[in-house]
């Protein structure tokens, strides 16, 4: 298949300014706001928007509030302070590049809606509650039967009674029709955008009886890029919370998560992989990584996966371990050999190698000095003893 | 017998003229599997490897009477592939394309289901049943055929196992990949219950990873409905939350979804789980 992505981890959330501009131009109520990336336009934003206002941290990490991200300014004078502060923060590792400026809104009761795809049931699922505002985990565990789920047929998609019957359901003093047709807008903005999830949360009940959605979250599926061009681009440059070395990987075309250990793994196939960690486990050692080479990999592609892993500065032992269907045993120990010989790497190698051109593979490496195993457990104990060596 | 695909198997290869279709219809031909047809839009009229290819699958069922289909079309266009085929028909569907969008899948599988159509899929390495028909990308050479069911979802950790049972002299009945993606067509349990009333399946190996709750049903599902002797492994015991391992439905969300809960589902249910993927071969050994 053709590469345009490889999802080493990667979701497009979009920032909670850029999912209420979709969420305004689909006619469902936001507060007014602008976006501040300094003092002086969050000075501007301010005054066009009139005090008092909410002073929102952009950021995709979850947990902004609990950081400090998110407060309230009476004038100018408290907008200054609590700007230039949150402006120079980093929350989570991530830095606060931009501030949503918001006009306070008046808050009768606080709810919670969303939209989203569930595994299990095969079937996108909306979910209402009437204890909104707070961690809706947290609302399923300690009062599962505040939370209404509704599952959607795909063969009839949203029709207005289903937001009838939610809103009976949230049994809270609003105009049904009007929340209604504001879920169906909601619905399609899940439709036309791909997305995985349309959270809002809080969705404030104001005194009137109307809605506004205080925040939202977006995530699309990057399999969707296909027809969001737009934001493919997003994508591209909303790499702030991935590692550089996750982000080489995925340039190369294949998939890498960091972890803590010192034996760094590569194999082919996210399956393999994981077993192959797993069994490093098991046998008393700690993995440093997944890397998975993905189908039908050239030795080039090994190379770099070498380059890649062998950068991990708590590395002492790579294992590899790989079991050649579509990718060639031969190709593999080119690639192992190479990167042996073009990169300094201060790793001991420990290697499993077998399926398609095994023998060929094989030849390539004892020629080199290197001795590949036939069983993936053999060679695990092999990788952790090696580590242990070391300490 | 054996499932879901045998000699009787009439297939059709969707995106046969690509890189991977043309590259997979030579291997699956030189198993032995009777491919009657190919789809490539704007190539009907042409050959390859003696096999007729037509614009669209209705034209080449009405003339080959194609049963099953394997799609190698790229994401973007897989889809309406899929949906040719349902509207055909063809069962099984055989889904190998990778990084088709969520929203995509959600459709078809539900319109299959209503059909009664079994797609396998998307993100599958597809359906080997030994000796009868490859419908599929593995390495064929590693299965062999015998008593052994096997439901999986991944590709090369299938291949590990596959190899070490068939080492041991356990053969397989069919050995079927379900997909790595968080949107599936069939299920553990759709398999369980196809194996459920294949006479040459004596046992069977469930292969699952981290992400959603399709190991913790299929253990429900095995305790009150299942009297084949079932070996489970789970890959992803060292999986950190809230990364996706490679397979876009390998990850573990809040507390859903870990290695954990599905061995404890497993054991909870009397199912054996092996700690590596040697250990299955042995404890069916003891089993069978």
């Amino acid at each position: 298949m053709p590469k345009r992505f490889v999802k080493g981890g990667l979701r497009l959330k979009l920032y909670e300014y850029e999912a209420k501009e979709i969420f305004h131009k689909y006619d469902i109520p936001v507060p007014t706001s602008a976006l501040a990336k300094d003092l002086e336009e969050a000075k501007k934003a301010a005054t066009k928007v009139g005090f008092p206002v909410v002073v929102k941290a952009q950021v995709l990490v979850g947990g902004r509030g609990k950081a400090g991200g998110v407060k309230i300014a009476n004038d100018e004078k408290e907008l200054e302070e609590i700007a230039e502060k949150i402006l120079g923060m980093k929350i989570k590792g991530e830095r606060v590049t931009a501030v949503l400026i918001e006009k306070k809104v008046d808050i009768k009761k606080e709810l919670y809606l969303s939209v989203t795809v569930d595994r299990s049931k095969k079937a996108p699922l909306i979910i209402a509650s009437a204890l909104g505002g707070v961690d809706i985990e947290e609302i399923a565990e300690k009062y599962p039967e505040k939370i209404i789920k509704r599952y959607i047929d795909t063969e009839i998609g949203f029709k207005r009674y289903i937001g009838l019957e939610i809103a009976n359901k949230l049994n809270v003093d609003l105009n049904k029709k009007v929340f209604s047709k504001q879920l169906e807008q909601l619905w399609k903005i899940f439709e036309d955008f791909d997305a995985e999830l349309v959270e809002i949360n809080p969705l404030v009940l104001q005194e009137d009886g109307t809605i506004v959605a205080a925040d939202a979250k977006m995530i699309i599926d990057d399999n969707s890029m296909f027809r969001h061009k737009d934001f493919e681009e997003k994508l591209e440059k909303r790499t702030a919370e991935y590692s550089a070395r996750e982000l080489a990987a995925r340039e190369n075309g294949m998939a890498y998560v960091e972890l803590d250990g010192d034996i760094g793994i590569i194999g082919n196939g996210a399956g393999l992989v994981m077993a192959t960690m797993d069994v490093v486990k098991l046998y008393g050692g700690k993995p440093a990584n997944f890397l998975d080479v993905g189908g039908g990999a050239s030795a080039e592609r090994m190379k770099k996966a070498l380059e890649i892993v062998s950068s991990h500065p708590n590395a002492k032992v790579i294992f590899i371990n790989i079991l050649g269907g579509i990718t060639k045993c031969d190709d593999m120990a080119n690639g192992i050999v190479a990167a042996t010989r073009e990169l300094n790497l201060s790793q001991k190698i420990v290697i499993r190698l077998i399926g398609t051109n095994e023998e060929a593979g094989k030849k390539i490496l004892t020629d080199n000095g290197f001795h590949a195993l036939d069983s993936m457990e053999e060679a695990a104990k092999k990788a952790v003893d090696l580590a242990k060596e070391g300490e | 017998m054996a499932i879901l695909v045998n000699k009787e198997t009439r297939l059709l290869v969707q995106g046969i003229t690509g890189h991977q279709g043309r590259f997979h219809t030579e291997r699956m031909l030189n198993y032995g599997t009777n491919i009657v047809a190919g789809v490539t839009p704007g190539k009907g009229g042409q050959e390859l490897f003696g096999i007729k290819i037509f614009d669209t699958v209705k034209e080449a069922v009405d003339v080959t009477k194609a049963t099953a289909s394997i799609i190698f079309v790229p994401a973007p266009y897989a889809s309406d592939a899929v949906y040719e085929a349902i509207e055909c028909n063809l069962n099984p569907i055989v889904v190998i394309t990778e990084h088709i969008p969520i929203h995509d899948a959600l459709k078809f599988v539900n319109l299959a289901k209503s059909r009664n159509i079994s797609i396998v899929g998307p993100n599958t390495p597809g359906v080997i049943s030994p000796s009868k028909a490859l419908v599929g990308i593995m390495p064929p050479h590693i299965f062999k055929e015998g008593g052994i069911g096997i439901i999986s979802r991944s590709g090369t950790l299938t291949y590990e196992i596959a190899d070490a049972l068939t080492k041991k002299g356990f053969g397989q009945s069919t050995s079927i990949g379900i997909g790595g993606d968080p949107i599936t067509g069939l299920s553990f349990i759709d398999v369980l219950e196809m194996f459920k009333k294949d006479k040459q399946t004596k046992a069977v190996v469930l292969i699952g990873e981290i992400g959603g709750d399709a190991e913790e049903k299929a253990a429900e599902y095995i305790k009150d409905n299942f009297d084949k002797p079932v070996v489970a492994y789970i890959a992803g015991r060292t999986a950190p939350p809230g990364k996706r391992m490679g397979h876009a439905g390998a990850i573990i969300t809040g507390k859903f979804g870990s290695a954990k809960s599905k061995i404890e589902a497993f054991k909870k249910a009397g199912i054996q789980v092996a700690d590596y993927p040697d250990q299955i071969a042995d404890i069916i050994s003891r089993l069978i």
